[in-house]
């Protein structure tokens, strides 16, 4: 009850509200004419243009990226298994706004590329500019859910069935795209999907690249500019909330047909082939030139830091420590809201997870169902969204027990990261408690335990690998999350590490201590991920015996 | 420590639609070592979930020691379960998982140090108590779920398939130990299994259930010897079935069977009530003797006919032919001795078959 109450408010409500607002006139009557109002303007024609052709091209390039990587991985015999999973990680350690100024320094105009070519040959490659730079900056960042999901996807096919298809006389590119890849769409799918929702909600990139003219940054300046009360920005969210969902719904509409495609019992996987020394030289230089360009954000960012002077130059002039030791005396308060906020947001996300893993899973509770779909269906809802629902929801309502109003404490903040990853918290629960023998409870029950009893020293014990590791994911995605952050900062003393970054970038000296936090930013992520890994690791092993004999 | 019994009354227990137990029907003595034997989907393993209240019959009632128990919770029960893959809990020590019952009751620490020591000892793993239940080996596990089972001095004591997770060689090994356990406890003992060898060799009576029915209860003789149906009859040991015509006499008392196509012979053999004129014969394959060529004179209450071998299976202390006697298949076993060898297939052999080893099923 407490965990459907706490949706409720804190998740359906708030978006029911930015509904309302975009539907109903100032007098309370419903209306369209907001719609119609926002396809009038050519500005927000064009925005929600943009915004479809960037996710869409992103998608789209993110695949291409991945799919020759996952395939690599599965099907052939080589070496660079690890590097690309490797790969995979990378890019998502990195908040992707910070990544786009990082990019900007490598590839951009003036950019260490850029000038090379020029000096060499004389020529350019425009990578950074307009609506194509985000498109590049974005499928740069995001490819790994699409590699990460197509290459567990591919592990799970029975290799009998391709092994079947090339019995009756199939081969080579129609043996791929008539069987092995129609059986890992799913996988694809699933990663394809989330590419699209998160590129189509990022709201830092298209900023910090100066690209306002898509929908994200359309909604941020119409609130922050013309105020709360216009409609328009809850035109926008309602459109965003509305695409999100329709291809998450895509997605799992897809997902449904997938255990039809996993390894059958006494199966194998598919047969790895050696490759031939031409594909191996072709392997082997995409995978160099995708490492190469996944890992220009991370040495520009780390360049930047350190760079006491850089213009106009392949590296930079001079090198200084100064900015690190700037943001420690400056934005140390930062960082401690970082760990404060997301360290609450992420205590919440797994206390929630495991309750609601528990009654979807152990219970028969119903509408049980229901609180699964909606506490997933806070990945469809944009940040920015949500922190304007809270903005017009809690507008006037102060905190309990004082009289400072909710909307300017950092409460909000912590509230709006729970929601958002919950979901996260919430897979890892789950699948922490399906591979838990339902007989390893029943008898404790068996022997005395009371339900409660029960999952305080067997279930909760057993799970604390999968809490753990949905803790870190929560914990280091809320971490790098700026969308919401942007609108619900109410005061700078309030602000985590990620708006810190977003606002030293804004000018050009800020940009030195704004790389050195970013560069801080990505080694706490980066720990916190190859930590959960250790975690779930480590579990695993350590129950494997007792798993095998379930 | 008091033995109690278990019965069950009429319990039926539906999923939805599916009825899983129809009128179930038990009545296990204090202290019995009881076998629930049956195919899977029969519903055995839902009656014992039952009994220690994982699952909720809709209709009947659970009596154990007289008391009507269906409406108690798990840990309300006083019923002791070893699961099939043991449960063991694997972020506790073999200790740990052993106390896990006594500290659930409050028992003070001091009993719960004797109480764990002895059920270790009673199963042999004193010195196991600080490992983790995945060091251990299959045996070595399921004697922990049973000490850890034990300790909590149940009433009653439910195993399901206690053994099909052992090899062979210590599956026959923990079923002597755990016979023997269970007579020195005195314990009521029901378990679950699917394999009859198990239920016959440990079991004082067991029941057989097909599709939520019992077919028949009563020690494994009885239901090795005289089994009640045709279910039972091939389900405990193997039986060769076969049509036949029953011919009664309604003035005198005495009765023929008529094989079709081979002849009739007077039945002297327990005719089932309201037996119609189509009937089974059942026997076993042991019951038939092999020879080479026909004998020259045989008893009124023997068969004898000409059979034509069609495969043999070497099954050590016996060869078992598939024969063809006239229009029916039967399995026939011939003892063998080293140096005997199997008639090929196509040979003509003769089979007898004495009727005193044969009933009549409906």
């Amino acid at each position: 009850m407490v965990v459907a109450a706490f949706l409720l408010l804190f998740l359906v409500a708030p978006v029911i509200r930015v509904f309302q607002a975009a539907f109903v006139e100032p007098d309370g009557a419903w209306t369209l004419s907001h719609f119609g109002a926002f396809f009038d303007q050519g500005l927000m024609r064009e925005s929600f243009l943009n915004s479809l052709q960037v996710a869409v091209l992103s998608t789209l390039v993110a695949a291409a990226i991945a799919m020759p990587l996952a395939y690599f991985t599965v099907r052939f015999e080589f070496r660079g298994a690890l590097l690309i999973q490797t790969l995979g990680v990378l890019p998502l350690v990195m908040p992707p706004f910070v990544g786009a100024v990082a990019l900007q320094l490598i590839f951009g105009r003036s950019g260490t590329v850029n000038l090379l070519l020029n000096e060499w040959w004389g020529v350019n490659i425009p990578v950074m500019e307009g609506l194509g730079g985000v498109v590049f900056v974005e499928s740069i960042h995001y490819f790994p859910f699409i590699l990460m999901n197509l290459t567990v996807a591919l592990r799970n096919i029975d290799g009998s069935l391709e092994e079947a298809a090339q019995n009756l006389g199939g081969r080579g590119w129609r043996l791929f795209t008539r069987v092995v890849f129609p059986l890992a769409l799913p996988g694809f799918v699933a990663g394809a999907s989330l590419v699209f929702v998160k590129v189509f909600d990022d709201l830092g990139t298209p900023l910090v690249m100066g690209q306002t003219n898509l929908l994200a940054p359309q909604a941020y300046l119409r609130i922050t500019q013309v105020g709360l009360e216009d409609p328009m920005g809850y035109v926008i969210s309602v459109l965003m909330i509305v695409f999100s969902i329709a291809a998450m719904a895509a997605s799992a509409a897809v997902l449904r047909h997938q255990d039809v495609t996993s390894v059958q019992k006494g199966g194998s996987q598919l047969q790895r082939r050696a490759l031939s020394p031409l594909a191996a030289v072709a392997a082997y230089a995409w995978i160099g030139l995708i490492l190469c360009v996944t890992l220009a954000p991370h040495m520009g960012l780390l360049l930047l830091s350190l760079a006491q002077v850089w213009s106009f130059a392949p590296l930079p002039d001079a090198w200084t420590l100064q900015h690190y030791a700037r943001v420690f005396e400056d934005s140390g308060g930062m960082i401690g809201n970082t760990l404060l906020y997301c360290g609450i947001a992420a205590t919440l996300d797994v206390v929630l997870g495991v309750a609601v893993a528990y009654l979807i899973l152990r219970t028969k509770l119903p509408g049980r169902q229901a609180l699964d779909w909606v506490a997933t269906a806070s990945l469809a809802v944009p940040g920015i969204v949500l922190a304007i629902g809270y903005l017009r929801l809690f507008k006037g309502v102060s905190l309990p027990g004082s009289d400072t109003l909710l909307t300017s404490s950092w409460w909000l903040l912590v509230l709006a990261y729970a929601v958002r990853r919950l979901p996260y918290a919430l897979r890892a629960c789950m699948a922490a408690l399906q591979s838990l023998h339902r007989a390893l409870e029943e008898s404790a029950e068996n022997l005395g335990a009371t339900p409660w009893r029960t999952l305080r020293r067997i279930v909760v014990p057993l799970m604390v690998g999968g809490i753990l590791a949905g803790f870190v994911t929560s914990f280091i995605t809320a971490a790098v999350e700026l969308s919401a952050t942007m609108l619900l900062v109410s005061a700078e003393s309030q602000a985590p590490m990620s708006y810190g970054i977003y606002l030293y970038m804004q000018s050009v000296a800020g940009r030195g201590p704004g790389a050195a936090l970013g560069v801080i930013a990505i080694v706490v992520v980066a720990l916190g991920t190859w930590w959960s890994h250790r975690i779930v690791e480590r579990t695993d092993r350590r129950f494997a015996t007792a798993q095998e004999t379930t | 420590m008091k033995k109690v019994s278990v019965q069950c009354r009429g319990i039926g227990l539906s999923y939805g639609s599916t009825e899983v137990l129809k009128g179930v029907d038990l009545d296990i003595q204090p202290g019995e070592f009881f076998a629930l034997l049956g195919p899977s989907g029969s519903g055995k393993s839902t009656l014992l979930r039952l009994m220690a209240g994982f699952a909720r019959h809709q209709r009947g009632e659970l009596l154990i020691d007289g008391v009507d128990v269906s409406a108690r919770a798990p840990w309300q029960r006083q019923v002791g379960l070893v699961f099939q893959n043991y449960a063991l809990w694997p972020h506790l020590s073999v200790w740990d998982n052993v106390a896990f019952g006594l500290v659930e009751r409050r028992e003070p620490a001091a009993v719960i140090r004797q109480k764990v020591g002895a059920a270790l000892d009673l199963v042999g793993l004193a010195d196991y108590g600080q490992r983790r239940p995945n060091q251990l080996s299959g045996g070595q596990q399921q004697r922990v779920a049973l000490a850890r089972t034990l300790v909590i001095e149940p009433q009653v004591l439910l195993l399901d398939e206690p053994l099909s997770n052992l090899d062979k060689t210590l599956r026959v090994q923990m079923r002597q130990e755990l016979l023997a356990m269970q007579r020195r406890l005195g314990l009521t003992t029901i378990f679950v299994t699917h394999d009859q060898e198990e239920a016959m060799t440990t079991a004082d009576r067991m029941a057989v259930l097909d599709q939520g029915v019992v077919q028949q209860v009563g020690t494994p003789r009885t239901l090795y010897d005289e089994p009640a149906n045709a279910f039972v009859a091939t389900f405990v040991g193997t039986n060769n079935l076969l049509d036949v015509h029953l011919q009664t006499n309604a003035h005198s008392s005495s009765a023929r069977i008529e094989w079709p196509g081979l002849g009739t012979w007077p039945w002297a053999g327990a005719v089932p009530a309201g037996a119609p004129s189509r009937c089974v014969l059942s026997f076993r394959p042991h019951a038939v003797t092999l020879l080479p060529t026909p004998a020259p004179d045989v008893p009124a209450s023997c068969i004898q006919a000409d059979a034509i071998v069609q495969s043999h299976e070497f099954c050590g202390e016996t060869t078992r032919y598939r024969l063809r006697v006239g229009d029916h298949g039967v399995l026939a076993d011939r003892p063998h001795r080293s140096g005997l060898a199997p008639w090929a297939p196509g040979t003509r052999v003769t089979m007898q078959l004495d009727l005193g080893q044969a009933r009549l099923l409906v």
